[in-house]
């Protein structure tokens, strides 16, 4: 079609810019804007009016033929209007699992009175766009949906900005490659192998001294903890019932350890250790996590869930790489 | 796949202003799309079967169903019988399947099954340029002013149909569409207006007409019979209009409008001669003052071009024939102006060849045997030819002829049934008896027809001549006058040639309504009405290259050719698209931007990229509720600007520091 050769030109005169940092604004000059196929088709109507027009002396046919075509010429300005000055800016994805379509928000704001209407945004590479409309001075958003084929650092390349409204006889695009990330953790393993036996608390991993009574902090109350280690003094100070901890507590702790999935590969390790967070987390264990160059103290909560699964996601990647991009 | 979910590109989208859901669509962008060809094809149900004005409303209310309740479309296997079926149905109606009205009961037919058929949003978009190629066909019909009129708001409705189809997130209120469409055809209307006056025009047909193309016109004929200007008389179409250059219009009584002329007689039928092509107008003599006028001929699809008599010139591709009527090179298939001169007095002819003068001697043998004795007897009582003249017009004044359009029929000697039997008669009858009669008695004479009087339209300073108006006379040649007009109508009813035909006519005779205009409100009404489709008929839609080239004349183009016109185009077109674009892509308040809000502003972007973008719509009080909902933690700062933004903006009295207190807490806001 017309847009790949487009797509060869436009890319020899102005080359991708790369990334780019915070909002890009959508000037006069990145956005190109050419017939869609219907709109050849409309010509192709339009000449054979104009030549009926001819043949049979109608007057008013000549004037229909020109209107027609005049509007389809000042839709071109339409169309430019609907996505010049645009700006493009990246929400803050959610992490997802490999496998799945990690969703990028793009938010697509107006800084003047006319609405925007349908604008898409899709992946160059291909794929349907996801259209949203732009209110006058007012945001909108897209939820692009990208596959994660791997662990690690997504992020959804080149996009392409595209609108065909009014009329969709013309088509107008701009390139944009956004600077925003996904993470794709590892996708759980599938098999339903029990939790790792619990060790005994003084394992070589535990960054504390010894003995019960070594006051470590204190964290909320949960419903079992022995009315013995209760803040009673905070509980005065109404700052709510907290549970006092002390280090090498005799409770056993669960260890998360890239040993005890020997036998797989690499992938499939991080896998199965994947599988063990989540399936601590819902348990609502104190876990730690033990891998190559790693290891992450017990702990329990969203937080601490996230941040093993996140250790995980970038094992033996550059934590702040440039992960992969999907072309 | 269905229709259903291909029609609504919006499923996925996710838009902070329609929801998480977009409404499908396709139903009603269907029913728009419907609604729009059922007005465009409206008209055209009146001149077609009317089963294919059923099968169409069939089919439209099938897809109507479909989409509705969301059934699949039907297969091939049901379409293209249906197809099949339809084309032989068209073929059996009209005995063809090309021409004008096969062919529009074809297309309609095509694009009702293409409903059917319509899957994709490209499938849709073919059905809306269809509707609109639609819209031309119906000017094959009309071109009047009403038809121009509906079908501007046809138009309209199909570009809203378009647009809505082009919402892919969510349609937009019907408000904002009317709006836009609007503006699209505003703006479109002055680029229209450039490209219709200045775009080449080209005379003439660039292939061949169907024969039906612009059919069912009436207008003279090259034959004359009993019965054929009577049925002229109920027409009150316009034949053609005359603006007089100078003065005063002359009186009815002198308006001879001479057309074609007939000088064969088989005892039925007058038809036209084999005069030859003059050239120029040759053996003719002119005195007295000179009448000049425009004409605007309506297409009458033969090569008629009226004059007043006697012409003294002949129009541009036209010439004059040796009976002195005047015949354009190719029949008059646009609506055509011409220039005349023409004189009251004059002789025509007096050097005829004896040869035409024989022609116009020639009767069939056996036909009319009365008539002929009666000629006869005039003749030898008689001195002269002139006083046989005499006495036939004394003899129709003093018998009880009758001026009527609906005359008994006539036998094969119809002159002899209408001289002593009937007696009453249209100007036709009146015209070949007295011809007959003349030639009996050895007097070269023929028939004229044309056109007689005309209604003067004081509103818009112009005579229209309608095929009501249409009229037949006679010419004798004299001697030492050469062709004489004789009009033996007006011996019988002398009103017809003052007054016009409604005078001379009982009123008991049929008559357009137009033509007898009773009700003085309503003459004026009409002729206000006429003033209207004459100047669009002269400036709309009779803009040919005479037109163009005299319109641009006027304006000041020196020498109007094909190249100029392209640069008039081109800059005119070029500097009002210069014009639309500054004017919608300007920026507004870029200069002076209102500093409260675009400090907002930039407190709402860093906002919306901490993850908390304000929903379009969403109030700062809303907004900045949602932000302490979501984000706590900076609860405080957000309410200070909130407070102080909706302060400044909304408030009275602002100082110049509370605006830079803004920006400072902006710009140190952190989210």
């Amino acid at each position: 079609m017309l847009g790949a050769l487009a797509d060869r030109i436009t890319n020899r005169i102005f080359p991708p810019r790369g990334r780019e940092m915070g909002p890009v604004v959508l000037v006069h000059r990145r956005v190109f804007i050419l017939p869609t196929g219907q709109g050849v088709l409309f010509a192709l109507f339009l000449a054979l009016m104009l030549a009926g027009s001819m043949n049979y002396n109608l007057s008013l046919g000549y004037v229909l033929t020109f209107l027609l075509a005049t509007m389809a010429i000042v839709s071109i300005l339409h169309t430019f209007r609907n996505l010049v000055h645009l700006r493009v800016f990246p929400g803050k994805p959610a992490a997802v699992f490999e496998g799945e379509n990690a969703g990028f928000p793009v938010h697509l704001e107006s800084h003047d009175a006319v609405p925007r209407l349908s604008i898409g945004v899709r992946p160059k590479a291909g794929g349907e766009p996801v259209y949203a409309d732009v209110p006058p001075r007012g945001v909108g958003q897209v939820i692009l949906r990208v596959p994660a084929p791997r662990r690690g650092w997504l992020r959804p390349g080149l996009l392409r900005v595209t609108t065909r409204f009014p009329l969709g006889l013309f088509y107008a695009w701009s390139n944009v490659e956004l600077d925003t990330r996904c993470l794709v953790y590892p996708k759980p393993d599938a098999s339903r192998l029990p939790l790792p036996m619990l060790e005994p608390r003084s394992g070589t991993g535990s960054e504390f001294g010894a003995g019960e009574e070594d006051f470590a902090g204190m964290r909320p109350y949960r419903p079992g903890d022995s009315p013995r280690h209760i803040a009673w003094k905070a509980v005065a100070q109404e700052r709510g019932l907290l549970t006092k901890q002390f280090s090498g507590q005799a409770e056993a702790e669960l260890w998360l350890d890239w040993n005890l999935a020997a036998g797989l590969d690499t992938e499939a390790r991080l896998s199965r250790l994947t599988r063990w967070v989540l399936d601590a987390h819902r348990a609502d264990a104190t876990y730690g996590l033990r891998i190559p160059g790693t290891v992450v103290a017990p702990d329990r909560g969203e937080a601490h869930r996230e941040h093993c699964l996140q250790i995980l996601a970038l094992y033996g990647l550059d934590p702040q790489g440039e992960g992969h991009d999907r072309r | 796949m269905t229709g259903a979910e291909a029609l609504s590109p919006a499923a996925m989208a996710v838009s902070r202003r329609t929801g998480a859901s977009a409404p499908s669509p396709d139903s009603s962008n269907v029913a728009w799309l419907i609604a729009s060809l059922v007005l465009v094809a409206a008209p055209h149900a009146q001149r077609l079967p009317l089963w294919i004005t059923l099968l169409g409303a069939v089919l439209m209310a099938w897809r109507l169903y479909i989409s509705a309740r969301g059934r699949p479309l039907p297969g091939r296997w049901i379409l293209l019988p249906l197809t099949f079926a339809g084309i032989a149905g068209i073929y059996f109606s009209f005995g063809s399947i090309f021409g004008r009205n096969p062919g529009v009961a074809m297309l309609l037919m095509l694009i009702a099954l293409k409903l059917l058929e319509m899957r994709s949003l490209r499938d849709a978009m073919l059905v809306v340029f269809l509707s609109y190629f639609l819209v031309i066909t119906n000017f094959l019909y009309s071109q009047e002013v009403p038809t121009a009129l509906y079908m501007m708001g046809v138009v309209f409705v199909i570009t809203l149909s378009l647009l809505r189809f082009n919402c892919m997130a969510g349609v937009p209120p019907l408000a904002a569409r009317l709006r836009l469409a609007t503006v699209l055809l505003a703006q479109s209307i002055p680029l229209m207006l450039v490209l219709f006056l200045l775009f080449p025009r080209l005379p003439g047909p660039l292939w061949a007409l169907p024969r039906d193309a612009l059919g069912g016109v009436t207008g003279l004929s090259d034959t004359m019979s009993p019965g054929s200007l009577s049925a002229l008389s109920l027409s009150d179409e316009v034949a053609f209009r005359v603006n007089f250059s100078d003065s005063v219009p002359p009186p009815p009584s002198r308006m001879y409008w001479r057309g074609p002329v007939m000088e064969e007689f088989d005892g039925q039928t007058w038809r036209v001669g084999e005069g030859r092509f003059q050239g120029r107008p040759q053996d003719l003599e002119f005195s007295g003052s000179p009448v000049r006028y425009q004409v605007t001929l309506e297409p009458h699809y033969r090569p008629w071009i009226l004059a007043l008599e006697m012409p003294s010139n002949r129009p541009r591709r036209t010439g004059m024939r040796s009976d002195y009527s005047l015949l354009a090179f190719t029949p008059v298939r646009t609506r055509m102006r011409y220039e005349m001169v023409s004189y009251y007095q004059y002789r025509a002819g007096l050097k005829e060849p004896a040869m035409h003068r024989t022609r116009n001697l020639a009767l069939p043998t056996g036909f009319n045997p009365r008539a002929r004795e009666l000629a006869e007897t005039w003749r030898v009582q008689a001195p002269d030819p002139d006083g046989v003249v005499q006495r036939a017009l004394s003899y129709f004044r003093a018998e009880p002829f009758a001026y009527t359009l609906q005359p008994p029929l006539l036998g094969r000697h119809g002159v002899d049934d209408f001289l002593f039997k009937t007696r009453s008669g249209f100007c036709e009858h009146y015209a070949s008896a007295f011809t007959f009669l003349m030639r009996a008695a050895g007097i070269p004479a023929r028939v004229v027809t044309g056109y007689q009087g005309g209604e003067f339209n004081m509103v818009g300073d112009y005579l229209i001549v309608r095929q009501a108006d249409a009229h037949a006379w006679s010419e004798v040649w004299l001697r030492d006058r050469g062709w004489v007009r004789i009009d033996p109508t007006a011996a019988v009813a002398p009103e017809r040639v003052q007054s016009g035909i409604a005078e001379a006519l009982p009123a008991s005779d049929p008559l357009p309504y137009t033509v007898r205009g009773s009700l003085a409100w309503l003459v004026e009404l009409r002729l206000q009405l006429d003033t209207l489709a004459f100047r669009w008929d002269q400036w709309v839609l009779g803009y040919g290259p005479e037109r163009q080239y005299e319109f641009l004349s006027r304006a000041g183009m020196t020498a109007p050719d094909w190249r100029s016109m392209a640069v008039g185009l081109l800059t005119g077109t070029g500097v009002l698209l210069l014009v639309f674009a500054l004017w919608m892509l300007r920026r507004p308040g870029r200069g002076v931007p209102d500093p409260a809000q675009a400090a907002y502003l930039r407190f709402c972007q860093k906002l919306a990229r901490a993850g908390v973008p304000r929903r379009a719509g969403e109030g700062p009080r809303d907004f900045a509720e949602r932000a302490t909902s979501l984000r706590p933690e900076i609860g405080p700062a957000v309410e200070g600007i909130t407070d102080l933004y909706v302060a400044l903006r909304y408030g009275r009295g602002a100082g110049p520091e509370q605006f830079r207190r803004l920006r400072e807490l902006v710009s140190r806001f952190r989210a």
